[in-house]
């Protein structure tokens, strides 16, 4: 060590940090119930008002369930992303983040588990909600159930988390979050459909369901690696 | 940092190869499942002379769809070259400015 | 513009002239008849539709990673190219499609990726046009995305079962229908590469007059 300069803090190992940034938002939401109370009031609403439209006579409409349910969580997440981030520029503490000796990608990461963990919460609520209102026979698989909402949740969430840190400083980030997101989260979105309601057809495919589980998991993996990539390059100022 | 968002991007990196893999080697008899299209073709196979009464109806699409080609880059390059124009002649004129200020 | 330009945009000019007569002595197709012959424009426009977001997810990856301006320029061009022939490209096939489908749209992966492709090419502009200061480094995080979508729009005919011709069509093109073809594609490739270079002057003509406006103000 040179003379005169100050010993440089060790940087924190990776997923310690995952673990920090995930404990300080579950921790802050679990006092305030914010995010997760407006998020799960708004996806049940979104519910309630399309089994009013759609509900005649009280007949779903064929194979409608899986749809209503990822517009609902896609509606509900894209709030949940832009309070969340709203939060941390209000609270200054996204510039204490990216100032702390961190690895960037483990903020990132930390943030993904937290949202994910918001949206899982609320999917707890929503699928016996939509199973109800829509006749939609969902539980029958409970565990290709589980496989199919988390790998579409976490596809949801990484690029979401991704944008909406990106638009933080942004002005009309509001507008710009959905237009940025909805395109690419397209696919991931006609996969969870497609595997949710392959799970609820009464001659069960496993085949099937398996292939779009897949498609979501590799879905997941790519989006997941392209925004630790880009992450760290995107919030540098 | 470096060291462990390597080490992060490695291991993600193995799983997607592991998870492309399993894609392909599950996915096939899958896609075979699913409802069947109508077959695509997959060749193209020219005739001799076409009789003309078939070709009529599809002339208005035809034609539509060089009009929109043709049209849309034509409509593109004249945007293009306005805008290129207007800001040419703003670069010029502040250009201009600047001298009169330096000589000022 | 650089020397080359007028030359190559004569040229071009003459290619699209000629593409016509080329086309329309090409053969009829056996099971489609004369409506094929969108097939010389739709294709040559998809494989620029599918170029442009590449040479934008490439430029942009490479700003991240240098920061230089040059490469969000042509970034921003290529992005721009990618919402034009991409409308074409979904112009002209639905067009096809109605004669030789019966239906002008299937919700297909082929399509239905190539919608995707195209609307995140409008989310990079709406994110140039509103998104004010550091919109270059988002956008450019939105490219890689777009980029990624790419190959995905190529294979997946191949892969899904889909009405839409898989990619075994073009090799396996008698010489009397691949030779338009081809003339097209260069046409069009040549189209890419002068619009390209209009567009970058466009930015370059931009960046100098922001820094003109900067210079007054000092």
């Amino acid at each position: 060590m040179t003379p005169g300069t100050a010993a440089r803090p060790p940087a924190t190992p990776f997923w310690r940090t995952v673990w920090t940034v995930l404990r300080k938002d579950l921790t802050v939401e679990m006092r305030s119930g914010e995010i997760a109370y407006t998020t799960l009031f708004f996806a049940a609403s979104c519910v309630l008002i399309f089994a009013f439209a759609l509900v005649k006579e009280g007949k779903a409409p064929e194979g409608g369930a899986a749809g209503i349910l990822w517009i609902a969580i896609l509606f509900a997440g894209t709030l949940a992303l832009g309070r969340a981030f709203e939060r941390e520029r209000q609270a200054e503490t996204l510039r204490a983040l990216l100032l702390a000796p961190v690895p960037r990608p483990a903020i990132y990461v930390g943030k993904l588990l937290g949202i994910v963990a918001l949206l899982v919460a609320a999917e707890a609520v929503l699928l016996p909600l939509v199973d109800f209102l829509f006749t939609a026979r969902l539980f029958v698989h409970p565990f290709w159930l589980a496989g199919i909402v988390v790998t579409c949740t976490v596809g949801l969430a990484s690029v979401g988390t991704l944008f909406a840190a990106m638009l933080v400083r942004t002005r009309s980030r509001d507008m710009l979050l959905p237009v940025l997101l909805y395109p690419i989260v397209v696919p991931v979105i006609i996969a969870g459909v497609q595997g949710t309601a392959a799970l609820a057809q009464p001659a069960f495919d496993e085949a099937l369901v398996r292939f779009w589980l897949l498609l979501l998991v590799t879905f997941d993996i790519v989006f997941v690696v392209l925004a630790l990539w880009t992450f760290e390059a995107v919030m540098s100022d | 940092m470096l060291r462990s968002m390597s080490k992060c991007l490695t291991f993600v990196r193995c799983a997607l190869v592991v998870a492309a893999a399993l894609l392909v080697l599950t996915g096939g008899p899958a896609v075979a499942a699913q409802d069947q299209p109508p077959q695509p073709q997959d060749e193209f196979v020219p005739v001799g002379n076409s009789p003309a009464p078939e070709q009529i109806p599809a002339a208005p699409l035809l034609i539509g769809a060089y009009i929109v080609v043709l049209g849309g880059l034509f409509f593109y390059v004249l945007s293009l070259s306005r805008r290129l124009g207007a800001v040419q002649q703003d670069v010029q004129r502040l250009e201009g400015e600047l001298k009169r200020r330096g000589r000022a | 513009m650089p020397k080359w330009f007028t030359p190559a945009a004569i040229l071009c000019g003459l290619m699209f002239i000629i593409s016509p007569v080329l086309i329309a002595r090409a053969p009829d197709e056996a099971a489609m008849g004369m409506v094929y012959k969108i097939y010389y424009y739709h294709m040559p426009s998809a494989w620029m539709f599918l170029l442009a977001p590449l040479v934008c997810g490439v430029s942009s990856a490479l700003f991240l990673a240098r920061g230089r301006g040059e490469d969000d320029r042509r970034a921003w061009a290529a992005a721009e190219l990618t919402v034009l022939f991409g409308a074409l490209t979904l112009i002209t096939g639905p067009l096809w499609a109605r004669r030789a489908w019966g239906t002008w749209w299937v919700w297909d992966a082929r399509l239905t990726s190539s919608l995707v492709g195209w609307m995140i090419g409008w989310a990079y502009l709406i994110l140039r046009r509103y998104g004010g200061p550091g919109s270059d480094k988002l956008a450019a995080g939105v490219a890689l995305f777009g980029a990624v979508n790419v190959p995905f729009i190529f294979i997946s005919v191949n892969y899904w079962r889909t009405i839409h011709p898989p990619t075994t069509i073009v090799p396996r093109l008698p010489v009397d229908m691949g030779v338009p073809l081809w003339f097209c594609v260069f046409a069009f490739l040549l189209l890419f590469i002068l619009l390209m270079t209009m567009r970058l002057r466009l930015e370059v003509a931009r960046t100098r007059l922001d820094a003109l406006y900067v210079a007054l103000d000092e």
